[in-house]
């Protein structure tokens, strides 16, 4: 046992502990981390991810305003079960521009990764509002709230700044017109060819529009919210996607 | 003069937040910085009363540095009582969602507030304290740095909670568990952990005594792996120099696997490294025993440092994250059941010769029961982190419980060991106002904890097993719904299970607060003659 016994030289010294600890710990850190920012396949080839239109970026942010992780998971894994429950496995693709990600970690009401279209807006706008006069069981708080709260958005192109800063491929255009693209996502009958001509990266798939709480006189955090739901999980074309093996 | 300095620097600092109030780029923003504005406010005022009050008198600083180590304890106690507060608010919650109030008193918002109360509150708060209290002794040092530096820190850290916790309300959140605080948050909370560095390292290296005590490895490993793992879990770019909004620096799967680099590791080192710092101090000295083993002691804690850090993946489990790292994960965390069993052997092993004194001594039970709980969370996890058990319990109750177990069992029994151990020492009192008390208190905990664990052992598996069922024809059998519906009499059962817990809380600040007054209950004592063994 004579290793154990040279410990001595290091509990005797300050420097030698300290940085002994530091080299120690950073070891499993820097294996598991590194490689996933430059091995290719960690990330999958898909055809359809765009980045969040503003109103939908807005919306994300009051689903982590409110806590939604907390209960919601937005990752649904390779089971039988699963995949009858919600749809397709969830991709890293999906998540690609993702700051951060929302993946959850308990489900105390169910996986919201595919949730995108899966429901009219009337419906989330009123399951939003009151859960339990939909869903009996449910445990949801209210969040009629966001129907009453005008939607902040003069500093959506600050936000889109923010996110490129990070590595989203927000084009120049896009964050110039942040504020002109939330309006015209967010109002009936508006203008959408600019919208429209930014955000459609496949012309399979289109930008969810129109006004989405009900209520055509303001843009509200409602609005915002339920954009953001009825996209989440519709952009990847699956018809496409073969998955790859060595992963 | 004393005081002083604090004073102006106390008062810039409420004037910048007023002003940052004043310019703020958006309404959270401005909101937060009012109640940074008032919270400095109060305290400067507090600290000009200070100046007036003391005056020249200066403080002999020939002895220990243990007045931030007595607001320590009673802020340990009070944090404590909020933390378990608010996780019975938000059980009944889940019990019954009519007791969400929107949109500040929404379970989404509260939640984190107890997460946070009990982990860096109520933890942080024991840690940092008992630190102080055990480096200075170990070393045979006062804390290095004057007093002005630990103060620094031990304020500086109380500020750090208060603006955590009123952001959550506001709905102020990176949306990362765990590490919810937004940016300007996060650097202050850097700032004052490498304080806290120094003063711990400086104490050190100033000591009197040849060898670095075993508690002092682990209360180190910890602050400089909360250093590391807080600056990288949190780098993000901000929205704007006077806004709340920041993105984070990482995205998708990256971003998973950092946070739970961290999330799994703040658990590793702040939850288990820092309380067996606490352990390894606070255990041998009730015993009055030396620790068990040297050897294990040198083995438990580097292949613990070492392997704990690799364990994050297993909170990914079949997710978009790769399979190799998935594979590492589990591997490791399997692996980790062996140093952790080392560290529960070391400190149970400690008792020999004195096991006698689990009848006799209700603080000593406290930390053996303590120990069993961190035995048993720690076989629990690795069990869980297999892939095949993890289909099963992840997204579930079971997890929640899992976390529980060691929170409650582990982290809160040997917080409760320790302060009892400190309150009567640190005001020069004799003994405990109550030895019965500590009793109730144990078994109130003890319960909780029991009926806390199995009741969500059964909803975890319950809801795991109601998502997998399949009929004969191939049909999912459950809704969703059906599924939540089904554990309600468990998430009642879960709420009284944290309200016993609470009293067992509420009795030990009546203990504290009477021992720091220096009464002393009229009691029969513990061990009365007649329960002894015939001889």
């Amino acid at each position: 046992m004579s290793i154990l016994d040279k410990h001595k030289i290091i509990e005797k010294n300050v420097s030698l502990l300290l940085v002994g600890s530091l080299v120690v710990v950073s070891i499993g850190g820097l294996v598991e981390i590194a490689p996933l920012f430059y091995f290719q396949n960690t990330i999958e080839k898909v055809e359809g991810m765009r980045p969040y239109t503003p109103l939908e970026l807005a919306g994300r942010n009051i689903y982590i305003r409110e806590g939604c992780y907390a209960c919601h998971s937005q990752m649904i894994r390779p089971f039988r079960d699963e995949v009858e429950r919600y749809g397709q496995y969830s991709l890293a693709a999906e998540s690609m521009y993702d700051h951060p990600f929302q993946w959850g970690s308990k489900r105390t009401g169910p996986d919201l990764a595919r949730v995108g279209g899966r429901y009219s807006n009337e419906w989330q706008v009123k399951h939003l509002t009151d859960p339990r006069s939909l869903v009996p069981e449910s445990l949801m708080p209210k969040y009629g709230f966001l129907s009453k709260t005008k939607l902040d958005f003069e500093n959506m192109g600050a936000h889109l700044r923010a996110n490129q800063l990070v590595g989203v491929p927000y084009s120049a255009q896009q964050v110039e017109n942040a504020i002109a693209d939330v309006v015209a996502q967010a109002t009936t009958d508006a203008d959408i060819s600019g919208l429209e001509e930014r955000y459609t990266y496949d012309e399979r798939f289109s930008v969810p529009l129109g006004d989405f709480d009900g209520n055509p006189e303001e843009i509200t955090e409602m609005d915002a919210m339920v954009a953001y739901l009825q996209m989440l999980g519709t952009l990847v074309d699956f018809s496409t996607y073969v998955p790859e093996e060595s992963r | 003069m004393r005081h002083l300095s604090g004073t102006i620097i106390l008062g810039i600092g409420t004037l910048l937040a007023v002003l940052g109030a004043a310019f703020a780029a958006d309404s959270l923003f401005r909101a937060h910085a009012l109640i940074l504005a008032l919270t400095l406010g109060i305290a400067t005022i507090v600290m000009a009363r200070l100046v007036q009050v003391n005056g020249n008198t200066e403080v002999d600083k020939s002895g220990y540095m243990d007045e931030p180590i007595r607001i320590g304890v009673i802020l340990t106690v009070f944090w404590g009582v909020i933390g378990f507060l608010v996780g019975v608010i938000i059980a009944t919650q889940l019990a019954w969602p009519d007791f969400n109030w929107g949109p500040y008193l929404n379970f989404g918002r509260i939640r984190p507030v107890h997460t946070s109360a009990v982990v860096f509150a109520f933890g942080g708060t024991a840690l940092m304290t008992t630190s102080f209290y055990v480096v200075q002794r170990t070393c045979r040092a006062r804390l290095w740095g004057g007093d002005g530096l630990a103060w620094f820190v031990f304020w500086g850290y109380q500020l750090f909670i208060v603006m955590a916790a009123t952001g959550y309300l506001l709905g102020i959140t990176q949306g990362r568990e765990y590490a919810e605080p937004e940016w300007y948050v996060d650097i202050w909370l850097t700032i004052v952990w490498v304080a806290y560095l120094v003063v711990f390292l400086g104490t050190l290296v100033k000591r009197k005594e040849k060898h670095i005590y075993v508690a002092n490895w682990f209360y180190l490993a910890f602050i400089v792996t909360i250093a590391l793992l807080h600056v990288v879990n949190n780098l993000a770019v901000p929205v704007s120099f006077l806004g709340v909004k920041s993105y984070s620096l990482f995205a998708g799967v990256q971003d998973a696997m950092v946070q739970w680099w961290y999330g799994h590791n703040a658990v590793g080192f702040f939850l288990t490294a820092g309380f067996l710092g606490m352990m390894y101090y606070f255990l041998p000295k009730q015993a009055q025993r030396p620790v068990y083993s040297y050897r294990l002691s040198i083995i438990h804690f580097w292949s613990l440092i070492f392997l704990y850090i690799w364990a994050g993946p297993h909170h990914l489990h079949y997710t978009a994250l790769p399979d190799w790292t998935q594979t590492l994960g589990m591997a490791f965390s399997i692996m980790l059941w062996m140093p952790s069993w080392g560290g529960m052997i070391n400190g149970l092993m400690t008792l020999s010769g004195a096991w006698d004194k689990i009848r006799t001594d209700p603080i000593i039970r406290m930390m053996v029961m303590s120990l069993a709980f961190y035995g048993m969370s720690t076989f629990e996890g690795p069990v869980m982190a297999i892939k095949a058990v993890n289909s099963l319990s992840h997204y579930t109750d079971w997890t929640i419980g899992h976390v529980h177990s060691g929170a409650l069992g582990w982290v809160g029994m040997i917080t409760f060991g320790s302060l009892y151990f400190l309150a009567p020492r640190l005001w020069g009192r004799k003994q405990l106002y109550s030895l019965r008390l500590v009793n109730w208190h144990f078994w109130l905990a003890t319960l909780g904890i029991v009926m806390y664990v199995s009741a969500l052992w059964v909803a975890g598996i319950t809801q795991g097993l109601m998502w997998k069922e399949y009929d004969s024809q191939g049909f999912l059998v459950y809704s969703f719904a059906e599924s939540v519906a089904a554990l309600h009499p468990y998430y009642i059962i879960r709420m009284v299970a944290g309200l016993l817990y609470l009293t067992g809380g509420l009795i030990m600040a009546w203990n504290i607060y009477k021992t720091i007054r220096g009464d002393v209950r009229n009691e029969k004592p513990m061990a009365s003659p007649a329960a002894q063994p015939a001889e």
